[in-house]
């Protein structure tokens, strides 16, 4: 749970006055939390802690990084939610 | 992939460690804080390349290890109450306490389920006013920002039936604490390059005067850590003891203000136990009066659960860096991830996960010597 783990932001939304974007990590994407990085936008690369945004990368250290945590197998179990599915969207 | 190519051709790295064995001319004790960077470590086998006289020990920068114990009973009791949604993060599940975990409470019927950020608990809550649901927050200084997020997500949309049971701890003290005990060896700290990124660094500058200590806030890759210790050795063998960051790609020195701002709206610091440490004064966040209401403790009368810690692990000398994971006489034998008898075997940021993961051989090879 201690990881941040960079991604790409794919979508950008205000729900209920919070800032919430998709954010690609490899195959999938997860709804994260945008309102600590204002600066950020579509298409910038950020990392991302516990489905919050704490700062903004570029995308050769996100690439680099996250093939890193992939080779350490610490991705697994990382991005798992028994409610993502539950809750998509809504 | 570039930069990749380049950590493995370890090149750089080896450029690296020239350079630090030309510098270091006496032997130091170096820790890092983070259970992250530990596991970099160990990965890359970072310590054993090192000249001889630089030995690296682990801190105590893993959530999941430094939870107390009475704070996993207390998740315990309220999860295994009818009318409770527990909901945590997917590495606390297997966390012993002192009796039971809470894989076993959800097996036996308790509802637990993971998470792997708490905004999702409070859409949960949400949209199941009939459970009382309830957050085990734990972590530090850059996960409490996310959770007093929720807490205040949850005021602002009057999700009532949503509580946080939270165990926030801070690295700062943590660190005064290990210097002032007597029996302290450590004599330079890689800071915890994502802690910093949340607080900045400028915390750190009154530990580095009043103990004399070199901090070198540190990033995650090999080179990062392999900079930071180089950075460390060369201000130790000048007699300097400064805050340098090496980690500018995420650091600045006053960190991110937006998550310090609703960590400071939501939470304020108390004193806090520390598994395997004891307690640490003003090493912890709690919710403030203003939000008393979300604070899962009192509604469920859970405050008065104290618990004592088992005296076979060797955890609380492992996470102050005064032994390592392989002193330990159950260490790969009765304590494993599958079978974990103490919390830094659990979480894979754990040191003695690290470890066994890693040098299992060398481990088993030393316990049949």
């Amino acid at each position: 749970m201690c990881l941040a783990i960079p991604g790409k932001i794919v979508t950008s939304d205000v729900q209920n006055g919070i800032r919430i974007g998709r954010v690609q990590f490899g195959g999938i994407t997860r709804a994260t939390c945008l309102d600590f990085v204002p600066e950020a936008s579509i298409g910038d690369y950020v990392i991302v802690h516990v489905g919050f945004a704490i700062s903004l990368v570029d995308r050769e250290e996100a690439e680099r990084s996250y093939a890193l945590l992939e080779s350490m197998g610490l991705l697994n179990g990382e991005l798992q939610s028994d409610l993502e599915d539950l809750l998509a969207d809504k | 992939m570039k930069y990749l190519d380049e950590y493995r051709d370890g090149k750089i790295a080896r450029g690296i460690v020239a350079e630090l064995t030309r510098r270091a001319a006496r032997p130091w004790v170096l820790m890092e804080i983070c259970g992250g960077q530990t596991h970099t470590l160990m990965r890359y086998g970072i310590d054993e390349m090192l000249p001889a006289g630089i030995e690296l020990v682990h801190g105590p920068g893993c959530p999941v290890c430094v939870t107390s114990l009475e704070t996993i009973d207390k998740a315990i009791a309220i999860a295994s109450r009818p009318d409770v949604t527990l909901i945590s993060f997917g590495d606390m599940l297997r966390v012993p306490g002192s009796h039971s975990d809470l894989f076993q409470v959800k097996a036996q019927g308790g509802d637990v389920r993971i998470v792997y950020s708490p905004t999702e608990a409070v859409k949960f809550a949400g949209a199941n006013p009939g459970r009382k649901v309830v957050f085990f927050a734990v972590g530090f200084e850059t996960t409490a920002p996310a959770n007093a997020m929720a807490v205040w997500q949850a005021k602002r949309q009057g999700v009532t039936n949503f509580s946080l049971l939270a165990s926030h701890v801070l690295v700062p003290p943590a660190m005064r604490a290990l210097l002032s005990s007597g029996r302290n060896r450590v004599q330079g700290f890689i800071g915890p390059g994502h802690v910093c990124t949340v607080m900045g660094y400028h915390e750190y500058d009154e530990l580095a005067l009043e103990f004399h200590v070199p901090i070198v806030v540190g990033g995650f890759e090999p080179l990062d850590l392999l900079e930071a210790i180089l950075m460390l050795v060369t201000q130790l063998e000048e007699g300097r003891a400064e805050v340098e960051n090496q980690y500018v790609r995420s650091v600045t020195y006053q960190g991110n203000l937006h998550a310090r701002k609703i960590l400071a709206e939501v939470f304020e610091v108390c004193d806090r136990k520390w598994r395997g440490i004891g307690a640490i004064p003003k090493s912890g966040l709690s919710l403030r009066q203003e939000y008393a209401e979300f604070d899962a403790d009192r509604l469920f009368g859970t405050a008065a659960i104290t618990a004592e810690e088992p005296a076979e692990c060797i955890s609380a000398e492992v996470l102050q860096g005064l032994k390592k994971p392989t002193d330990c006489s159950a260490f790969g034998t009765r304590c494993t991830p599958e079978n974990p008898l103490g919390a830094p075997m659990v979480s894979s940021e754990g040191a003695c996960a690290a470890y066994y993961r890693y040098r299992r051989f060398a481990a088993a090879a030393k316990a049949s010597d």
